[in-house]
């Protein structure tokens, strides 16, 4: 790898210590970034405190300036989520919400790649399972699945159990689809080689098949992750008694914004790890592939 | 010396996709490679070339006639025959080394031997140093050393070349070709080279097949007798303009039609 590096310009551009300009090109991604976050966290706790109103009440008079005031109820505020956070954390009631959540959203996408992955190798690999199973695979991916969850009520309840099923049922297709397009778009040539190697079925679909798939894979389990928590929310709406989505449903319906903000504000937070995880997995995949591509 | 390939009377039709019209790529394709030596086939496109070595490979059936490697007829791929490829195919998550040891891989040697007999022909091929590249961080004259080696590392009877420096710039190409001599000097394989250039094919072969097209069938072949080692500056030898002229008749008389289908 270190050949393809671009070679280290002379050792003394870099001995003079480098003026307040490079410094912020070297970091303007994170700079602007972390300044657009400030900006918006300052105007939301304006808006919610009413100071902007205060502002400018000499201006455009308190009829006027009273519009830019939108009271908690309806917005809450940055610092009343930060104070709910506290106070559930302190009763231990967020920990009860996001680990009912979290059990239900790690067994779902658990069944759901351990069915969805091994079926879309499957049915990319067997022809005759492929023509078995196309029409119901196509007729469920391009129907939205939440029309299950009454049957899934129906044939369960309202436990754990129908909850677990419906983040299977959502997760589990994204996961079929990209593991068929990559048994597709295995190069024909390169199973051709291993045709002529002597490979046996099973060392083709090891050595080409597999290896060919895991960027598809690693994109399908982002689709999945994102279906997934669309799954616990749905899902502690139609049958919970705790969860984050649950948090998020009952406190809406009873006008508690800063526990429907905090709720929001842990699904996101789970939502970004998880991504950065699948990230760094594809960063340590992706080095055989050409720069521009790993991007 | 005695034969070791010979294809008997190979006939080959397929159906054409979507039309249902029988196509003939091959008829009655007869030739005996001697064992040693360095035969090319020579043709336009669309011959039949890549499919003849397709078949002598054992990666498709043919309708009729047999392929005999050492009298014994030939139904699939098999340790005695290792192929070239045309683009280098070369799996981009393995990195050089691994690359080579693919084919033994797949017969079960083991690891640490795998592992030398891949570094003895890294290193005949000019590429100590950099058996933990990737393919993508090679040229494509690189990547065709890897994927010689990778045939050369099976140590098969036969070496089969699916016009291997068709996708090369011509300087990397002919320096290719000296390389090419070089190893096979040094191996002493039987070669079955295909090619669709007439210079490559007489600058590396000891006898040139001139494929005729559309069936595709062995129209003439030429013994070329110019003695080894050769060396770049033979091009330029009236001899070599000699066969180079006759050979490139041989392809387009009487044949303009199929030049120009193909």
């Amino acid at each position: 790898m270190s050949r393809t590096k671009v070679m280290n310009p002379p050792v003394s551009r870099f001995e003079a210590s480098p003026s307040p300009l490079q410094v912020y090109l070297r970091f303007e991604q994170g700079i602007l970034g972390t300044f657009s976050i400030i900006a918006v966290l300052l105007i939301w706790q304006g808006l919610s405190t009413g100071v902007f109103a205060d502002w400018l009440s000499p201006l455009l008079g308190d009829q006027g300036a009273s519009k830019l005031w939108i009271k908690p109820i309806f917005i809450s505020s940055p610092t009343r989520v930060v104070a709910k956070t506290g106070e559930m954390m302190a009763s231990g009631e967020l920990w009860e919400h996001l680990s009912s959540s979290g059990i239900s959203f790690i067994l779902g996408s658990t069944i759901a790649i351990v069915v969805g992955i091994p079926l879309g190798l499957a049915i990319g690999w067997y022809r005759k399972l492929r023509y078995a199973l196309e029409p119901f695979l196509l007729a469920y991916n391009a129907t939205p699945q939440v029309v299950f969850i009454p049957l899934m009520i129906i044939w369960t309840g309202t436990g754990m159990a129908t909850r677990v099923l419906i983040i299977a049922t959502v997760t589990f297709i994204p996961l079929t689809m990209s593991a068929w397009t990559a048994v597709k778009t295995a190069d024909p040539r390169l199973l051709k080689v291993a045709k002529s190697f002597c490979s046996s079925d099973y060392q083709r679909f090891r050595d080409i098949i597999l290896p060919t798939s895991i960027p598809f894979l690693l994109s399908g389990l982002r689709l999945g992750i994102g279906r997934a928590m669309v799954g616990v929310v749905v899902g502690e709406i139609y049958a919970a008694t705790s969860g984050v989505g649950y948090l998020i449903n009952v406190s809406g319906s009873s006008f508690q914004t800063d526990s429907v903000f905090v709720g929001i504000a842990m699904i996101a937070l789970f939502g970004l790890l998880l991504t950065a995880l699948i990230n760094s997995i594809e960063k340590r995949y992706a080095k055989w592939r050409p720069s521009g591509a790993a991007k | 010396m005695n034969v070791k390939l010979e294809a008997k009377g190979i006939c080959l039709q397929y159906v054409r996709p979507r039309t249902n019209i029988y196509q003939t790529v091959l008829e009655d394709v007869n030739l005996k490679v001697m064992e040693g030596e360095f035969l090319s086939v020579v043709g336009p496109s669309g011959c039949g070339k890549t499919t003849f070595v397709s078949l002598v490979d054992g990666l498709i059936p043919s309708n009729s006639g047999e392929i005999l490697v050492d009298g014994k007829v030939v139904t699939k791929p098999g340790p005695d025959r290792a192929m070239v490829f045309q683009d280098a195919s070369l799996l981009p998550w393995r990195s050089v080394i691994r690359n080579v040891t693919y084919g033994l891989e797949c017969h079960k040697v083991n690891g640490k031997e795998a592992r030398e007999r891949a570094m003895h022909f890294i290193e005949m091929v000019g590429l100590t140093g950099y058996e933990n590249h990737y393919p993508h961080e090679l040229s494509g004259g690189m990547q065709q050393r890897v994927n010689l080696a990778r045939a050369l590392v099976m140590d098969p009877k036969i070496l089969l070349m699916d016009e291997p420096f068709a996708a090369l710039d011509a300087q990397t190409r002919e320096s290719m070709q000296e390389e090419l001599l070089r190893i096979w000097a040094q191996s002493k394989k039987t070669v079955l080279f295909i090619t669709h250039q007439i210079d490559e094919a007489i600058f590396l072969s000891d006898r040139v097949a001139v494929f005729r097209a559309r069936p595709g069938r062995v129209k003439e072949i030429v013994d070329i007798d110019i003695e080894r080692p050769r060396k770049l500056s033979l091009k330029r030898d009236p001899r070599f303009h000699h066969y180079e002229d006759y050979i490139w008749s041989q392809i387009h008389h009487g044949s303009g039609q199929q030049i120009e289908a193909a």
